[in-house]
């Protein structure tokens, strides 16, 4: 391949500073043309720091930028601005989409764009918006509204808006951190056709399977420096984990035989409505033991969201019974589910599992402000909340410049290893045995973070607790599962030992086929 | 082409110093547009900044008190409604009612110190058993004004911003309807008020000047929210759900409980508001109860970004403005409006520049190529 020719994008030398923080030093990244280039990384490793430079949302501190779009030859650019990012042809795609839930996909799609007229003729832009899906293989209707498509789908929609806007070279952050396994293959698929036709790609990642699956090229940043760049042929799993984290990392998790204890919590013929009073769940029977983890397969949008909240206390189930040690708690306030020991990872971190104006200190204490020692009386002992958090830091090591720092500030996968770290400790032991509910709790973390958190739900279980695991993971759920709930459109399709399940099967039954 | 170019940066982490010097330049900065103002209609800005001072703080460093003690009589009820307003907020509860709610507590406080000697002769007549009473009264009369929007938003999701500035007007009217007919002086010629206050009723005067006990019930009362909001569970409930009602609801705080709760507490510290003018300045119902307090207390709730001692050094900032302004209208024979022309150009600049304390300004030089603006048309 012809070096300089080819490049459309090169990072020179970039360090960018933030008060106490080099969150980049002297990066060089180069991208070329009809490329998929992963960006990969550990959560704080600096990949959106430096990506954000790219899109113009921070200046750097040191170095410069050279872009070679629009016809142009590779030349030094100052991005000063995301529209003047958008104007060189550069443009991402964020893990939260910024799209108006009640407008159709072509009214987002020209939001923003430049050169649309005050009037714009709507039919003109859902014909170039429908080319442009049907050259690209990313089908949408540009006359539905966002908030009727799926996940996957509003992430094409924000693929087309770059590619409307002229596009050349496409950042997307973890775009798969939000799909399932067949969206993440489909997506594979289109950013391929896209490199094909020369778009130049960067694919920001912590997962080592995808990266390896799409990318052509691999960056792995660490601290904030680069600290290779590899061809996908020549680069494997623990190789690039370890460049990640800078140290060798385990796979596998050990979990140790052990003989489930008495029922901790069960359902008993629940069934439950969505938001929209639609019903998500129907007369769902299982039950959690102590000194067991079940997890709960299923095709997201199955009624595992609807489940995690019933089994919590945040959804009232329409029908059936939940007991929790024995006791009959149907249609009881989530106060009282938490009050006999019921922890929860969310799977919305910042929607639900964190106040992200509060420092982390507020956030560390959401299920504990009630009792001795943080509280006494009416009254909050703020040393005793200083000891906590400092405990929960160290413990689950949670990257952050101190304990007041405001949780929207931290990254993501620190945000998960706060939650983590305060729902462990919700239970009171001396309530009875806790029950965790932990949704995805791995979503969107790196190697180093999820080994944390599986071998922290493992301690757990050999400590008795008794634990609902979620996961979009099947490799996940069958390394830390005792017992597997299929569910398919809200009802269980099975119940299986993981030890006699295959992934074929539990799959089949994910698509609905009882068996 | 300008070869450089400013843009902002938000802050991570802002420093502790940028709560102090922001506001501080935006007052300076304040005064120096405002200068700029004053001088293009001819008056003096320094002439006039100095008999607003001499107005609002005149003989704070020998000499008299009075005027001092004129900015802090102004300060007593912006403190009260101030930190009612502030309670509420902390939640992201819109209560716009304070003024309301102020009044409300002023015709409980007057009910009391007009009619109760007479229906209740037993019970004795001394500062302390009617301050009681009549600030019981003013309390519970603000709260349950407070509790209607604070119900219907609990139970029927009723939009509260509404709810809280239309009961505003009902509270006015009442009032109106109060001091100028049922509860008219029968001796007051016609005058518009109720009858004096029995002179045990009257709150104690301070220093020998206007001041009142009012002032030190809206100091304690700025310690108790400080301690509320800081140190207790019900401040920590109601910071969640301000910031997070989801994950207030995660925690299995009850939203229900607090609405109302909050609206109780904000109520009645915009009671006692009332309280303090009629026992401490008017000693009767009569215009001018609420003297727009209700509503300044939102932009002092604001400027001091809710905390209870910063609420307090903003209202007495905010009547040293007031008081400063009559006083240039009598001294310099400035039209009202030039004074309230300070007073706008202050509060727009302490409001609009508290974006520095939140984003930093970084000045770039520009590097080669800026042409992709240029050619994209």
């Amino acid at each position: 391949m012809d070096d300089n020719g080819d490049i459309a994008v090169a990072i020179r030398g970039l360090t960018k500073r933030f008060p106490g923080v080099l969150a980049n030093e002297a990066v060089d990244l180069t991208v070329r043309r009809g490329e998929i280039h992963a960006l990969l990384g550990e959560n704080g490793a600096g990949k959106s720091t430096l990506m954000s430079c790219l899109v113009g949302l921070y200046s750097p501190d040191e170095g410069h930028i050279e872009v070679a779009t629009a016809g142009r030859s590779l030349r030094q650019v100052d991005i000063h601005s995301p529209r003047a990012a958008s104007r060189l042809g550069i443009g991402m795609v964020y893990q939260h989409f910024k799209l108006v839930p009640n407008q159709t996909v072509a009214e987002n799609i020209i939001l923003g764009a430049e050169g649309v007229p005050f009037v714009p003729k709507m039919r003109d832009v859902e014909q170039a918006v429908g080319a442009l899906a049907d050259k690209y293989g990313l089908h949408v209707d540009p006359s539905a509204l966002i908030w009727q498509l799926s996940v996957g789908l509003r992430q094409r929609v924000e693929i087309l808006k770059l590619l409307y806007r002229g596009a050349e070279i496409l950042i997307l952050d973890e775009p798969t951190a939000v799909l399932t396994p067949q969206e993440a293959d489909a997506l594979g698929a289109t950013l391929r056709g896209l490199a094909d036709d020369g778009k130049a790609i960067i694919f920001i990642s912590h997962k080592l399977g995808e990266v390896l699956a799409f990318s052509d090229r691999i960056t792995v940043l660490r601290d904030g420096k680069n600290v290779a760049t590899l061809a996908t042929k020549d680069a494997d799993k623990p190789g690039l984990a370890e460049l990640m984290v800078g140290r060798p990392v385990l796979f596998r998790a050990d979990r140790d035989a052990r003989e489930p204890g008495e029922v901790v919590l069960s359902c008993d013929g629940v069934s439950a409505n969505d938001d929209r009073g639609i019903r998500a769940l129907s007369d769902v029977t299982f039950s959690v033991r102590s000194g067991e983890i079940v997890g709960v397969a299923g095709v997201t949008g199955n009624g595992q969201a609807e489940l995690a909240e019933v089994v919590t206390g945040l959804r009232k189930p329409t029908k059936g019974k939940v007991a929790l040690h024995g006791e009959d708690v149907t249609g009881k306030s989530a106060r009282r589910f938490i009050d006999r020991g019921v922890a929860h990872v969310p799977a919305d971190r910042l929607g639900m599992g964190l106040a992200g104006d509060l420092p982390l200190t507020d956030n560390f204490i959401m299920k504990r402000y009630r009792r001795a020692p943080v509280s006494a009386g009416p009254f909050i002992d703020s040393s005793a909340v200083a000891d906590l958090s400092r405990t929960y830091v160290d413990r689950f090591r949670v990257l952050t410049p101190s304990i007041k720092t405001l949780a929207r500030n931290l990254s993501g996968g620190n945000q998960q290893k706060a939650i983590l770290a305060r729902e462990i400790d919700a239970g009171d032991r001396a309530e009875g045995i806790p029950f965790i509910v932990a949704a995805y709790p791995t979503r969107g973390l790196d190697v180093g973070a999820i080994e944390t958190v599986r071998s922290a739900l493992l301690e757990e279980r050999l400590d008795g607790a008794a634990v609902l695991l979620l996961s979009e993971d099947l490799d996940e759920l069958f390394v830390l599962s005792d017992r597997l709930i299929v569910l398919h459109d809200g009802e269980v399709m099975g119940i299986v030992a993981s030890a006699d399940a295959t992934k074929e099967r539990i799959g089949l039954m994910m698509a609905g086929e009882a068996t | 082409m300008i070869p450089w170019r400013v843009r902002l940066e938000k802050r991570l982490d802002p420093a502790w110093h940028l709560a102090w010097s922001v506001p501080v330049l935006s007052i300076i900065g304040a005064l120096v547009a405002s200068g700029l103002l004053l001088a293009m209609f001819g008056v003096d800005p320094i002439a006039t900044y100095r008999a607003m001072w001499k107005g609002a703080f005149g003989g704070l460093f020998g000499g008299d008190l009075y005027s001092a003690s004129e900015t802090l009589v102004r300060a007593t009820p912006l403190i009260l409604a101030s930190l009612a307003v502030s309670v509420a907020f902390k939640m992201k509860f819109w209560n716009i009612g304070a003024e309301g709610q102020l009044i409300m507590g002023g015709i409980a406080a007057s009910g009391v110190a007009l009619f109760l000697p007479a229906a209740a002769p037993g019970i004795p007549q001394n500062l302390v058993v009617y301050g009681v009473l009549m600030g019981g009264a003013a309390v519970v009369a603000g709260a349950l004004w407070a509790l209607i929007p604070a119900l219907l938003r609990a139970y029927l999701n009723v939009n509260e911003i509404i709810v809280t500035l239309m009961l505003n007007y009902v509270a006015i009217l009442w009032y109106s309807h109060l001091f100028t007919s049922v509860w008219n002086d029968p001796e007051g010629f016609g005058f518009p008020g109720s009858a004096l206050f029995p002179e045990y009723t009257w709150f104690p005067k301070l220093f020998g000047t206007r001041l009142h006990l009012g002032l030190l019930l809206g100091l304690l009362a700025a310690v108790i929210v400080w301690v509320l909001f800081d140190r207790t569970r019900f401040g920590y409930e109601i910071r969640l759900i301000g910031d997070n009602p989801e994950a207030a609801r995660f925690a299995g705080v009850s939203i229900f409980r607090n609405i109302v709760l909050v609206m109780l507490v904000s109520g009645g510290l915009a009671g006692l508001a009332g309280l303090s003018e009629v026992a401490g300045i008017s000693h009767r119902l009569q215009q001018g109860l609420a003297a727009e307090n209700g509503f300044t207390a939102i932009i002092v709730a604001w400027v001091a970004k809710l905390r209870p001692w910063a609420v307090v050094l903003v209202s007495v900032l905010l009547a040293a403005v007031f008081v400063g302004g009559d006083q240039i209208q009598i001294t310099m024979g400035l039209p009202s409006s030039v004074a309230q022309v300070v007073q706008g150009v202050m509060l727009f600049f302490v409001l609009g520049g508290d974006i520095f304390s939140r984003y930093r300004l970084r000045v770039f030089r520009h590097v080669v190529d800026m042409a992709p603006a240029a050619e994209a048309n």
